[in-house]
């Protein structure tokens, strides 16, 4: 996209058409210094909606719940934005996105906006950009926001990171809270739902969970564990009234500011970090060749070149 | 290596089945592509929204029932109206060579019958948006 494209795309943004937002989620996705001058850009329109983090083991009903939940703030009114993320296969850069199949008929919803993404190699659960993503519909205006991702491994951290709240998903199916249990999903967990409970073995599974809660150290937020059938609607609103709660909880506590606050850090560190590794790459690329031949001789170890090669870009940067 | 394409996969038209979207959907990915699979009994209305909010570079529609005649030019219409015309609408079929050439006249890309190999359909779609992509600053 050249830069004039990209401004008339911005200008298209603001008076709110959608293929505009679709193109900028996508130079956001790719990331780069194009990237940063949009978020940059975007930033002052960012409303400090609500952000929902759904995520649970595959197949507990993640996305028969976004349904159901987007359904739900549409009758209040309320525009929502969703990022459905997936895995990439690790063997071929390739990625199915499926959890559009249980959204279909909001596509056409002028009040939803709904965006598969790919995980493109990151290490947690969630997409590099995922936040900035969810930063590109905030601006857009749309009034909740709801991230799905599939919760294996280390989403955890990416989820808290990217949302205010998090819903961890299960069902009654086997081994869904022992897998729980083991990928962390209830160290992040601000609510526990058990999906699918017109399956035998919800009600075991409640006392599991609760069990389980009850031997953790005390603390301001008791996590509630909630039943729904998400194919058929039901206790939809009481998990809305709960997400609620915890915002309520979040603002009053304090914890909401903090919790942005460490986003922020986190935001800045990761823009640091990029830039000087950036510059300090443009500067030494070139030279690292040969450190390493010395390295392989003998001459050097790893560190003395390191550091030799850090004063260097030190020495030009003044 | 640039930026993974992204591909809609659908299926259009009432009959319920959609095993060959799935083997396509497989294929694409495997030839390391992002593929946004909606499932089946999509609208072109559907099919053309999700296109944009995806940001695709391409739509591969399947069908069965004959009304493709219908289908194909409705999805290019509300692609065109959404300010989606750069999206390349691909798919497949039984559908006669002459629908095909018809078809293609009126501005949709390649279209692959029953017999067609996952292997052309890859082909066909990593040479069009290479082509596209090359002509586009990076
Ligand atoms: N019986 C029953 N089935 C459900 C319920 N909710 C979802 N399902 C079914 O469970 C299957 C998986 O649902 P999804 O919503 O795709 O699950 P998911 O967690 O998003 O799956 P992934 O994104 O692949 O991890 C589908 O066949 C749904 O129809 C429920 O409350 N009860
Ligand atoms: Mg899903």
């Amino acid at each position: 996209m050249l830069e004039t494209d990209l401004d008339r795309t911005l200008e298209a943004f603001f008076t709110g058409q959608r293929r505009a937002a679709a193109r900028l989620i996508s130079v956001v996705e790719n990331g780069g210094p194009r990237a940063e001058d949009v978020l940059h850009q975007l930033y002052p329109r960012l409303t400090g909606a609500p952000r929902l983090g759904i995520t649970g083991p595959p197949g507990v009903g993640k996305s028969t719940l976004v349904d159901a939940l987007v359904r739900y703030h549409r009758k209040h009114d309320r525009r929502v934005g969703v990022v459905a993320v997936d895995p990439t296969s690790p063997f071929t850069g390739g990625a199915v996105l499926g959890d559009r199949v249980r959204m279909g008929d909001l596509t056409t919803d002028p009040g939803v906006f709904i965006r598969s993404m790919a995980t493109r190699g990151s290490l947690g659960g969630l997409a590099r950009a995922t936040k900035e993503v969810v930063d590109v519909l905030e601006a857009f205006g749309q009034q909740m926001l709801i991230v799905e991702t599939v919760g294996v491994g280390q989403t955890e951290m990416d989820v808290a990171q990217a949302t205010d709240s998090v819903v961890v998903v299960l069902s009654p199916e086997s081994g869904d809270a022992i897998q729980a249990m083991k990928a962390g999903l209830m160290e992040v967990a601000d609510i526990l739902v058990v999906n699918k409970a017109d399956r035998p073995g919800a009600g075991q599974m409640v006392r599991t969970l609760e069990a389980d809660l009850a031997m953790r150290p005390h603390s301001e937020w008791s996590v509630p564990v909630l039943v729904t059938v998400a194919s058929k609607g039901e206790g939809i609103a009481e998990l809305c009234a709960a997400v609620d709660e915890h915002r309520v909880h979040l603002e009053q506590s304090g914890d909401l500011a903090d919790r942005r606050r460490r986003r922020a850090q986190t935001e800045i560190t990761a823009v640091l970090r990029d830039r000087l590794w950036q510059r300090a790459h443009a500067r030494l690329a070139d030279e690292i060749p040969a450190w390493a031949e010395r390295v392989a001789a003998g001459q050097e170890t790893p560190y003395t070149a390191a550091r030799s090669l850090m004063a260097a870009f030190l020495e030009d940067s003044e | 290596m640039g930026r993974a394409i992204r591909v809609l996969v659908a299926k259009a038209g009432l009959d319920g089945h959609d095993r060959g979207a799935k083997v396509v959907a497989r294929a694409l990915r495997d030839a390391g592509m992002e593929v946004i699979y909606t499932g089946i009994r999509q609208t072109p209305e559907m099919i053309a929204e999700a296109a944009v909010q995806e940001d695709v570079d391409a739509v591969g529609l399947s069908l069965l029932s004959g009304a493709h005649m219908h289908i194909f030019p409705e999805v290019q219409r509300l692609l065109n109206d959404k300010g989606g015309d750069d999206i390349l609408l691909t798919g497949g079929g039984t559908i006669s060579d002459e629908d095909m050439a018809e078809l293609r006249a009126s501005g949709v890309g390649q279209l692959f019958g029953p017999g067609a190999s996952t292997r052309d359909i890859v082909e066909y779609i990593q040479t069009e948006i290479g082509g596209r992509r090359a002509g586009e600053p990076s």
